[in-house]
């Protein structure tokens, strides 16, 4: 066997409330695509991270091509040949796709040379990109692919690709498993970071599987089955969600052609949005995030209220200029994508969070009663099987999902009539996503209205009841969850759902 | 090297003001030992002088009442992230306020005049301040800017008065109002020292506060906009309501403050009204970690120094500035100090690296 490109020897990282690596030990070969697979938390990032210099080890050690290194920064890295591609995009928006890649690379080029580069190395993988464009004019799969020029262009042995597909359409993931696949067969190293079982059993051909910061599994994903995966990765296999025909009931929301110009430069104008839920449904909203679903959630919250009044009806009323108090008096829960500074507070604790959407413990005359406040939080905690220390933990000691566990349980607490819920998963262990799909699937059997907007398709072909498509500020006709289809879904996600029902 | 803690630390939040009055001790000794003067006799000067005696710890309240009065209102504000820098302007319009109704005293008015002394210098640190807060709400303007350019505007407005239409016309010409009646005085609690009724008012709004803050919703709801904005907006708490209430409050207590120095102590209008309280009062609120209860302790610390500032000049032969130098002194630790309440000191050895070995990219 040759020598491995990257060796990691018993790495262990300790941060002050956790273990993020305990021993964790690695093996990259030269053109191997790798898979990190595990849950959020599961310590992957971190060790990334590690290996391109951002954090130190507290133990263990780094072979690159045999020889002991330690990487100091992630200058040193992109010496050695670790280029690293963020889940989170560092680009100017003001500038040009060049001046962003000759930024990154220290100037050592004129930017001609550097655009001449990104346009040869573009050829070379098919990537689309043009190097004069501003970064603001790009879509998210196209900013990606910058992102991937500008680590290509230091001609890596080794790149780091962390969680490369949550923004992009089914379309673009193949685009990019394309390049990835020719970057291995040239000797390109990849490590690729992902907790979605599919897409390792596709591209990857080894794999090491994380959980709580160890690792539990070493395996060629080829061979396994999502099971074995995810037996692997979480200790058990997800329970499978019973769901039944829904029988839709009165209507709950109405959104007739809302537009809304966009409130800053980079934000989405709605165009023309048409909705409808009823009682005892789940309906989903699929779509590559940034094309609007933010600017719709506010204002269907009552967060924005510029609406006109009458292109929101909430259970008949015209809402369009309610805000988010009267509209929850009606029945409207919500439960926003930011949990941290939206959906909680988080210095105050959770018993004090309650009180920014519930008024059970508070008297006609505004007095807090602080002892029910505590036991309404209590049961919270206890019905959604919360970890945490108690009412009075500080939202921000909560671990993502544990706190999305709350704050959903929260807003179900409430009895709603109508539930909308943004990506109700996002950064959640796989337990606790399966533990939040069911309760909102009880919840529509019990007859509440639910709207989820969500990017894991696979998450909306589970629960939904139909499903709408949002692109570019613009929202699709609704389609039966029966006759969606992961390519159909795909191509209305670019905008394209015009062609279809004009022939249909 | 310092590390994150996981949680914020309770002992340190308590402790580090603690620490950084320590910090500013020592400072201030060296500071002592550098004019050449002798280190124990400046801290006695600042420290033991002003408690050593009944009379001088009713003076060191005197001067605590207003710094306390004006930071509960400051509380308010900062805590729901709007930053009221002027109160001094609202004390000063409060105390012109105060002081025309005094003015209007002869000597067979009734003895609740005073309750409309009281009322006119809230209702004017209300005015001033809703100033602030109409031109935030209507315009954006900034906030922080207009309620200190306030200030000047307000110094100036009580200098036209007691150069101008308010001047005593038996007064030699000085700059000040006539000495106000007797009947225009604050009560006393008791005789032979200073301290008034405003001390109660004082308690009594501290005590006000705490309800307010921990045990109604609308507390809550003020305080969500300045933690959390978004979730404000979420919640649906008006950014307006809490703008406007949060201004309205600290101009009505540094209006309140105004009233009862000119109606107490000072008995008249002067251009030297404008003594510091309202900038003082913003350090106040902050060592006292914007609690009522820890206010009350840095209202009488900050006290400490003026009274300390004062002594220092007539017995150390010191410039009065030393005040101030302490107050900056206080809040410039406590903000080193409040690190330690999110971070944590970790001794390290610089590990034993192996150096790397680099080889270049090809």
């Amino acid at each position: 066997m040759s020598i491995p490109r990257l060796e990691l020897e018993h790495i262990t990282k300790r941060y002050p409330a956790v273990v993020a690596n305990s021993d964790v030990s690695l093996v990259v070969q030269p053109g191997e695509t790798h898979a990190v697979l595990g849950e959020n938390g599961a310590g992957k990032s971190t060790l990334m991270k590690i290996i391109y210099g951002a954090v130190k080890p507290d133990a263990g050690s780094v072979r690159w091509d045999g020889q002991p290194v330690a990487i100091r920064n992630p200058h040193e890295a992109r010496a050695l040949g670790i280029s690293m591609v963020f889940q989170h995009f560092s680009l100017f928006d003001t500038l040009t796709v060049a001046e962003n890649v000759w930024l990154g690379l220290g100037k050592t080029a004129s930017l001609a040379q550097v655009t001449r580069d990104i346009e040869a190395k573009a050829a070379e993988y098919g990537l689309d990109v043009n190097p004069s464009r501003h970064v603001h004019t790009l879509s998210v799969g196209e900013m990606q692919r910058v992102e991937i020029i500008r680590a290509l262009l230091t001609n890596p042995r080794l790149l780091i690709l962390d969680e490369p597909t949550s923004v992009l359409t089914p379309q673009a993931v193949e685009k990019l498993f394309a390049v990835l696949k020719q970057l291995a067969a040239q000797g390109c190293s990849i490590l690729y970071i992902s907790h979605k079982l599919h897409e390792i059993r596709e591209l990857c051909t080894r794999c090491t599987v994380m959980r709580g910061g160890k690792v539990t599994g070493d395996c060629d994903p080829r061979q396994e089955t999502n099971a074995s995966l995810s037996r692997m990765m979480i200790g058990a296999e997800p329970p499978a969600l019973a769901h039944r025909d829904s029988q839709p009931g009165g209507m709950a929301l109405r959104v007739k052609d809302l537009r809304l110009p966009s409130l800053d430069q980079f934000g989405v104008a709605l165009d023309g949005v048409s909705l409808e839920v009823r009682a005892g449904e789940v309906v989903g909203i699929a779509g590559v995030s940034g094309n609007g679903q933010q600017e719709l959630l506010q204002s269907l919250s009552g967060e924005d209220r510029r609406a006109a009044p009458s292109s929101i009806e909430l259970f008949g009323q015209a809402a369009g200029a309610m805000g988010p108090a009267h509209r929850r008096h009606l029945g409207l829960h919500f439960v926003p994508e930011e949990r941290l500074g939206r959906g909680a507070v988080p210095t105050l604790s959770l018993a004090d969070n309650l009180m920014l959407t519930r008024t059970e413990s508070v008297g006609r005359s505004g007095w807090i009663d602080t002892g029910a406040l505590k036991r309404q939080a209590q049961d919270i905690i206890a019905r959604f099987k919360v970890r945490a220390s108690g009412p009075e933990a500080p939202a921000q000691s909560l671990s993502g999902g544990n706190l999305q566990k709350y704050i959903v349980g929260r807003e179900i607490d409430a009895r709603p009539k109508l539930l909308i819920v943004s990506q109700p998963t996002w950064g959640v262990d796989v337990g606790a996503a399966a533990q939040i799909r069911a309760e909102l699937l009880a919840l529509r059997n019990a007859g509440c209205a639910v709207l989820v907007v969500s990017e894991e398709l696979e998450e909306l072909f589970d629960i939904s009841d139909r499903l709408y498509v949002m692109a570019k500020g613009r929202l699709s006709p609704s389609m039966p969850r029966a006759q969606a289809d992961v390519s159909r879904i795909g191509e209305w996600m670019s905008g394209l759902w015009d062609r279809e029902s004009a022939h249909a | 090297m310092l590390e994150q803690r996981p949680a914020p630390s309770r002992f340190w939040s308590l402790a580090s003001p603690v620490l950084a009055l320590a910090l500013t001790v020592l400072i201030g000794m060296v500071l002592f030992a550098a004019l050449g003067k002798d280190p124990v006799r400046g801290l006695q000067v600042f420290f033991w002088e002003p408690i050593k005696s009944a009379y001088a710890l009713s003076e060191l309240m005197v001067k605590a009442t207003p710094l306390l009065i004006i930071a509960l209102g400051l509380a308010v504000c900062f805590r729901s992230n709007v930053w009221n820098i002027g109160a001094e302007g609202q004390y000063v319009i409060g105390a012109v306020l105060a002081g025309g109704v005094a003015l209007l005293a002869d000597k067979d008015s009734s003895r609740w005049i005073v309750l409309a002394i009281l009322l006119a210098g809230i209702a004017g640190g209300m005015a001033w301040a809703g100033l602030t807060a109409f031109l935030r709400d209507r315009f954006n303007a900034n906030e922080i800017l207009v309620s200190l350019m306030l200030v000047y505007v307000a110094e100036q407005l009580l200098n036209y008065m007691v150069f101008g239409p308010w001047k005593d016309p038996a007064g030699y010409n000085f700059p000040q109002t006539k000495t106000f009646e007797a009947v225009t005085q604050i009560p006393r609690l008791m005789t032979g020292s200073r301290v008034s009724i405003g001390l109660l008012l004082a308690l009594l709004g501290v005590a006000g506060l705490w309800v307010f803050l921990f045990r109604t919703r609308a507390g809550f709801a003020q305080q969500v906009g300045g933690l959390a904005p978004a979730a404000a907006r979420y919640a649906g708490f008006s950014s307006r309501k809490a703008l406007w209430t949060a201004l309205l409050a600290s101009g009505a207590a540094a209006g309140l403050a105004g009233a009862l120095e000119v109606a107490g102590p000072i008995g008249q209008l002067t251009p030297y009204v404008p003594a510091g309280y309202g900038f003082a009062a913003i350090i106040v609120a902050f060592v006292g970690r914007l609690h009522p209860v820890g206010m009350v302790f840095s209202a009488v610390l900050m006290s400490m120094f003026y009274i300390g500032g004062e002594l220092a000049q007539s017995r150390l032969g010191l410039p009065k500035s030393l005040t101030g130098v302490f107050q900056g002194l206080l809040l410039f630790t406590l903000l080193a100090c409040d690190t330690l309440v999110a971070y944590r000191v970790r001794f390290v050895r610089a590990p034993a690296t192996v150096a790397p070995v680099v080889k270049e990219a090809h």
